[in-house]
């Protein structure tokens, strides 16, 4: 073995005491260090913590960032999600293409530079977008990619592509990223100012049962989409059997078009610690892990000091606040590029060093989760709630939005609209008020909960209200102007749930294949009145039969539209003549044989005839 | 009232789906009082100069001529059954569904092992159909109605079909009569 | 730390409206099977811990859709395992299995003795309604003894899971994503890098043609073949008629 490597592996598997439940960090580290995790790394990190070397194999197989072929120094990770297409995505590449003398998906021959594409990595308010390394580019034109390209070959040092820094904390100096905010509408709650440690203080002048008793009144939900009662969660875990239990932190934001996660980690991330340590208290739980998307690794360093200042002030480490026995700490998980892990079991999974794979349900993870101790996950935005509800009370939280749905919604905003950004609006809020706030003019479909949310219709359904009644959602709201083909946006969301499949259970693996297969059909103009019935019967099956989460709304870009924008669908098909088969394309099918016969076929003409 | 006309080819097959209607033996005699063979390789007639009621299709479509073919029964055939594995699933022809076009000509004709071929002349005629990129199964190509699967099907359940079909009733085969093998 | 053991406890739910008295701690499938009703099934083998991958066990609990396999039957709930959209479900299953892979029935070693197969023949599937994918897929024939055809494997795990729980070895595992997710070996790249045995329960364990002994094939005639005559399942819905069970080949 390249004497190198083994150094490389022992060293990165050392520091992290050869702990196999480490090892989606393990694999991180040596394809950092190596630029590719070979078979001889693979052999060597199985030897080292005592793994099966195919256990090794499938973590490396399974997130998108591990890569077994050599990469490049220069990672560049094109942001391809439909925003980015709508905005110049193409250009883009094809200026990196030409500048790099590459293709995506290769490395420059010298070694130094990878160009590669990967789903939305959160910056749709400032499309195009990529990630080089772990640094997220905006605004990207054709004139920047060049000029990118250009100063990696003389430094190859992508931190500094950074020449103007971004707002707030952006310009932190562990951050130092020109990503920008773009807070348009500050709500009361997520954007309050910080009150070191008087959440926590409040909280642990009550019980444990009052803090739940207090989260039950506020009837906050959990914001990462599903909408479960925060305060049940809490209670079934505190209920469980088990001497360990843990608080998670979903900050696994990989639901395209959704980037509030970010801005709230930038801005409030002690209000999300504190509340992971409200959690902890009214759980009885010891361990945080905070599971932070490896899109947004470039706030890594600033989330640790933030933890690290928390300890030293008492705020989280032993007897927190003081109160004898309240012990409590947070360590960061980064994940490595895999949607499926924002599902809260695959989450789970991937913490515990393997493929992001859902766990079976029943038992849930408030009775059995992480190394099957019982934990709760909660998303970024939820634990921020929590951390106003303990400072205001819950009366006051629940005076915001609906009955049933209490309390502000972020709104990640992005598309065909003046004003992209953040917003943060009372529950209950209606569309058309949304689209007013961030000056969609002429919007004639949004997007409501990224692809596995639903494609509403302008302007029938603005009405409609933001809510878990109604339009329930995570947050992300993407305007599509009039000049929008949405089957394009369709193929788009259905691309990015074949890629994101974990490939477990058969529809989800399988049945989005054959979606995109027949979409593609009558995108080409090949498709038959029939295969609109067949989309929806299949899309119903594959929600219905799915294991996970992902599975069963993975078909929505699909059914969504079927019903409210048939029309888009019907004006492509047509009934096949004299029962031919529409999708059987002839001089397709026998262009490859021309090519190789050196001539045209004598045949086609005739094989219409008759 | 004239008999119905049952026409039958073979495409990407090997004749076995025919030899296995064949095989109904003596129940033949029955089936020529109901119906009247037509355009089918057992008559020799080369063109449909008639509608016919029933049309079987043994093989998938592996090259333009197999397409012009089922696409001329489909026109011409009030109903149409896939015969036999390879017309419902493209079948043994189809195995060549994961080899690139050109090394599969390569393999046949000039580097398989018992090809014996000096010239190193690979088949090229202007006349000779084009393959397609991949072997169809043929409700690919066009549209069928019902399907007997089987390498062949039994004579048992390619008569069972045509007695269902040519009195009207419904195609349901029962179990011991559905083999993919 | 050491779990309580309760005492079992008598739970009562319906399946399809029969009222059905079971264990508690049993899953659906279980509790089924006990009172001589067959809900189909392909990744799930008795013995091997419930995995819930192929989805051919859907039922429906109390209206929402449930892997029979993996669900615990709980007091008074309505399971639904046998309505015409269950088995829609279940045959749309056993089709995207068969477009997924090559499954070449008329030379495998397996037909006649294949449970995706047997599915096919007793949801009546003629041919399916999906377009087939033909996916280019390796054969490992590097074992002595015994031989894997990808073209066949159906991702099911049992292979999986016997090797780990029944033969501990961990000869198999799965890699990959999505639609690129696969069978693989342990440890090595091939089959005979593996501690796996010919007779090692791994091996039986396959309900395909995937996982084949080698210079076995068509050992029995046609028509004397495990489900030639009669469905898969048929054993549990007439436990005093027949013999056959499945999962254990002749």
């Amino acid at each position: 073995m390249c004497e190198a490597l083994g150094r490389a592996v022992r060293e990165v598997c050392g520091a992290l005491d050869n702990d196999p439940t480490r090892m989606v960090d393990i694999v991180r580290g040596v394809q950092q260090k190596m630029g590719c995790v070979n078979e001889e790394a693979i052999d060597a990190i199985a030897h080292w913590t005592g793994a099966q070397r195919v256990e090794v194999a499938s973590v490396v197989d399974f997130y998108s960032f591990f890569s077994r072929e050599k990469q490049g120094k220069v990672v560049i990770r094109l942001c391809d999600d439909i925003i980015d297409r709508f905005s110049g995505f193409a250009a883009v590449r094809e200026a990196f293409e030409s500048e790099l003398g590459i293709t995506l998906g290769q490395t420059t021959p010298d070694g130094l530079i990878t160009l590669d594409r990967t789903p939305c990595i959160g910056m749709c308010d400032q499309a195009p977008a990529a990630l080089i390394n772990d640094v997220p580019v905006t605004h990207l034109s054709t004139d920047k990619a060049r000029r990118i390209v250009r100063e990696l070959r003389t430094h190859g040092d992508p931190k500094k592509l950074v020449k103007r820094v971004g707002d707030g904390n952006n310009a932190h100096p562990l951050i130092h990223s020109m990503v920008e905010n773009n807070v348009r509408l500050e709500g009361p709650v997520i954007f309050t100012p910080e009150r070191r440690g008087e959440a926590i203080t409040k909280a642990l002048a009550m019980t444990p049962a009052e803090v739940i008793r207090a989260i039950k009144t506020s009837r906050l939900r959990g914001r990462g989409g599903a909408g479960f009662p925060v305060g049940m969660k809490w209670e079934f875990a505190r209920a469980a059997r088990g001497e360990r239990k843990l608080i998670f932190c979903n900050a696994d934001e990989g639901e395209p078009g959704t980037f509030k996660d970010r801005v709230i980690l930038t801005e409030r991330a002690d209000r999300v610690f504190a509340g992971m340590t409200i959690a902890a208290y009214a759980v009885g739980a010891r361990e945080g892990i905070m599971y932070l998307r490896g899109e947004y690794a470039y706030l890594l360093a600033f989330l640790e000091a933030v933890l690290e200042r928390r300890r030293k002030d008492g705020l989280l480490g032993h007897n927190i606040m003081g109160r004898h026995g309240f012990d409590f700490d947070v360590r960061i998980q980064l994940g490595a590029g895999s949607y499926v892990c924002g599902e809260e079991t695959s989450l789970l999974s991937s913490c515990e060093g393997r493929p992001g794979e859902p766990k079976t349900r029943p038992p849930f993870p408030v009775q059995k989760g992480y190394l099957g101790c019982p934990s709760v996950v909660n998303n970024v935005e939820t634990l921020a709630c929590v951390t106003k509800i303990l400072e205001e009370g819950a009366a006051s939280f629940a005076a915001y939005g609906t009955q049933a749905s209490s309390g502000t919604k972020l709104l990640s905003i992005s598309g065909d609209c003046m004003r992209p950004g953040i917003y943060e609006v009372p529950m209950g809020i209606a569309l058309r008020e949304v689209l007013d706030l961030c000056g969609a003019d002429e919007p004639s479909a949004v997007q409501i909960g990224g692809p596995s949310g639903r494609m509403v219709v302008a302007p029938d359904d603005f009405d409609r209200t933001i809510c878990f009644d109604d339009l329930a959602t995570g947050g992300a709201v993407m305007v599509f102007g009039p000049e929008r083909d949405l089957l394009d946006v369709v193929a788009a969301f259905m691309d990015f749930f074949v890629e994101e499949s974990c490939g477990y259970c058969t529809p989800c693996r399988v049945g989005n294949v054959l979606l995109r297969e027949r979409l593609e059909v009558i995108r080409q103009g090949r498709g038959e009145p029939s295969d609109l019935k067949y989309l929806e019967e299949l899309g119903a099956m594959i929600k219905a039969t799915s294991r996970c989460g992902l599975g069963q709304m993975s078909p929505n870009p699909i059914t969504t539209t079927l019903k409210s924008f048939r029309s888009i669908y019907e004006a492509r098909v047509s009934p096949g003549a004299h029962g031919f088969r529409r999708s059987f394309d002839l001089e397709e099918a026998v262009a490859q044989a021309e090519r190789i016969a050196g001539h045209e076929s004598v045949h086609r003409q005739e094989v219409t005839h008759e | 009232m004239s008999k119905p006309k049952v026409a039958t080819c073979s495409l990407a097959g090997c004749f076995g789906c025919h030899m296995s209607l064949l095989d109904i033996d003596e129940r033949i005699l029955e089936l020529v009082d109901l119906i009247e063979f037509h355009k089918t390789p057992l008559t020799d007639i080369k063109r449909f100069t008639a509608r016919c009621a029933v049309g079987l299709v043994e093989g998938g479509c592996a090259n333009e001529e197999n397409v012009e073919v089922l696409r001329t029964f489909r026109r011409h055939c009030d109903v149409l059954i896939s015969l036999g594995d390879c017309a419902t699933m493209g079948g043994i022809p189809a195995l060549r569904n994961f080899v690139p076009l050109e090394d599969c000509l390569r393999e046949a004709y000039l580097a398989g092992p018992s090809v014996y071929n000096p010239g190193g002349d690979v088949p090229n005629d202007i006349e000779l159909p084009l393959l397609l990129d991949k072997v169809r199964p043929c409700h690919e190509v066009v549209k069928i109605d019902y399907f007997l699967p089987g390498c062949p099907p039994s004579a048992d359940t390619i008569w069972a079909a045509l007695k269902a079909l040519l009195s009207g009733e419904p195609v349901e085969l029962p179990y011991q009569l559905i083999k993919y093998d | 730390m050491s779990e309580v053991i309760l005492p079992t406890s008598e739970v009562i739910f319906t399946l399809d409206g029969v009222t059905v008295t079971a264990q508690s701690g049993q899953t659906v499938m279980e509790a089924a099977e006990a009172v001589g009703i067959y809900i189909p099934r392909l990744c799930h083998k008795e013995g091997l811990e419930p995995y819930g991958s192929c989805r051919v066990c859907t039922v429906t609990v109390n209206g929402r859709p449930a892997s029979a396999c993996t669900t615990p039957v709980a007091d008074g709930i309505a399971v639904e395992s046998e309505s015409d959209q269950i088995r829609a479900w279940r045959r749309t299953v056993i089709e995207m299995l068969f477009v997924e892979g090559n499954h070449f029935c008329m030379f495998c070693e397996k037909s006649g003795n294949c449970e995706l197969q047997a599915l096919g023949y007793r949801m009546g599937i003629v041919a399916p309604r999906l377009p087939y994918l033909w996916p280019k897929r390796p054969v490992d024939a590097s074992h002595p003894d015994v031989l894997i055809d990808h073209n066949r494997c159906i991702l099911c795990a049992r292979c999986v899971r016997t090797s780990r729980d029944v033969d501990g070895k961990q000869a198999f595992a799965f890699v990959g994503r999505g639609s690129r997710r696969h069978l693989a070996v342990n440890p090595g790249s091939r089959l005979c890098d593996t501690k796996l045995d010919v007779t090692d329960a791994a091996v039986d364990a396959c309900p395909v043609g995937a996982i084949l002994r080698k210079r076995r094939g068509f050992e029995t005639p046609i028509g004397r073949r495990l489900y030639d005559h009669v469905p898969i399942g048929t054993g549990v819905e007439q436990p005093v008629e027949l013999t056959i069970r499945e999962g254990s080949p002749s």
